[in-house]
């Protein structure tokens, strides 16, 4: 990284190169998809464009805009992730979104990349043409800034199925909860979930009744505590869900499924659990 | 004057804080009610049309309320 930014500030002309760079975008901001900030081209360079949702909380009045960001692709890491972070740390240091791990296991850097809600640390910066690479946040989401989504709702929502393990019995040797493999297998592909939001925020039920339908990551969590043999509050869970919004509003639309950068499938899960109600 | 449905949930968010602010120790009572009306009025030259705009500085401002009516706040520098 270090050689990658001494070589782009050396063509940028060092110290000036940041306040200059600044300076020339901001009368174009208002003007949707007019700001650009473009990476040093040199003779091979593999040029690559990002469109970037902008919205500064600072000024609510300002619309959002897009904003393009050329990098040459030679000098940045494979993933969208790698290019965010070069973007902020070379081109324009207000570009705000969430990021942490880098290798898909905290769920902070989910996004909306060219129209799939992912994990921008998962997905590759696709190389086989030229066409630019579109990101937003997450759709129907509240947004803080830029690419940081409101998760309020969706946090409060998995509050709300108590995702602990409830039990009123002491395990038989005092120590911990057995359980038999095979019980264990069917938490396989649940317990994965990252709750990055992905899936919920894909779905269409979810963005007309959020307020109201837990939406497919809470409903997955939920499922993952229905199974689990050592949990003895299954029937209140159950109940819990039993109306007509929390559950039932999954029309297996199953956007949840195929968005899902864990590989997980939420869909299923929220069918077992109409299954473990109906009969 | 009839008032829009969003210039009532202002003037009712702005009505809630100075609810809260009664909740706080007499001593920095006035601060918070300096604090709340120098919050609205920062924005009081929004155009009422920019609906967007106001739905999220009313969300902002219930987030805002939530910290500040907490009872471990008993007092706020401007």
């Amino acid at each position: 990284m270090a050689a990658l930014r001494s070589s782009a500030s050396r063509l940028l002309g060092a110290a000036a190169s940041r306040p200059a760079l600044r300076a020339a975008v901001a009368p174009a901001a208002a003007v949707r998809g007019m700001a650009q900030v473009a990476d040093a081209a040199s003779g091979d360079a593999n040029l690559k464009t990002f469109q970037i949702y902008r919205w500064n909380p600072d000024t609510p009045s300002e619309k959002p805009r897009m904003q393009s960001y050329t990098l040459d692709l030679n000098k940045t890491g494979p993933m969208v992730l790698d290019a965010l972070i070069r973007i902020k740390n070379e081109l324009d240091p207000t570009v705000t979104f969430r990021r942490s791990c880098r290798e898909g296991i905290c769920g902070s850097c989910a996004m909306n990349i060219n129209g799939t809600n992912t994990l921008a640390c998962l997905c590759r910066i696709p190389t086989e043409d030229k066409a630019e690479l579109k990101i937003y946040p997450l759709p129907h989401t509240f947004v803080v800034k830029d690419l940081v989504p409101d998760l309020t709702q969706f946090y409060k929502q998995y509050k709300s199925i108590k995702p602990y393990l409830q039990r009123d019995t002491p395990a038989p040797d005092g120590k911990e909860y057995r359980q038999s493999k095979a019980d264990r297998k069917k938490l396989d592909g649940l317990y994965e979930c990252i709750l990055c939001a992905c899936c919920s925020t894909s779905c269409p039920s979810y963005w007309w009744n959020s307020e109201e339908y837990l939406g497919p990551a809470i409903l997955l969590q939920s499922y993952r505590w229905l199974v689990d043999s050592r949990d003895e509050k299954t029937a209140q869970r159950k109940d819990a869900l039993n109306n007509s919004m929390s559950l039932y509003r999954c029309h297996t639309i199953l956007n949840c499924t195929r968005t899902c950068p864990k590989g997980l499938n939420p869909g299923l899960a929220i069918a077992q659990i109409k299954k473990s109600m109906a009969f | 004057m009839r008032l829009s449905g969003l210039q009532k949930e202002v003037l009712s968010l702005y009505r809630s804080c100075l609810r809260e602010c009664r909740k706080k120790p007499d001593a920095s009572r006035p601060r918070f009610q300096a604090f709340a009306r120098a919050e609205f009025q920062k924005n009081i030259k929004m155009d009422k049309k920019d609906f967007g705009a106001i739905e999220f500085l009313l969300r902002k401002g219930r987030r805002q309320l939530e910290v500040y009516a907490s009872a471990g706040v008993k007092d706020i520098n401007q």
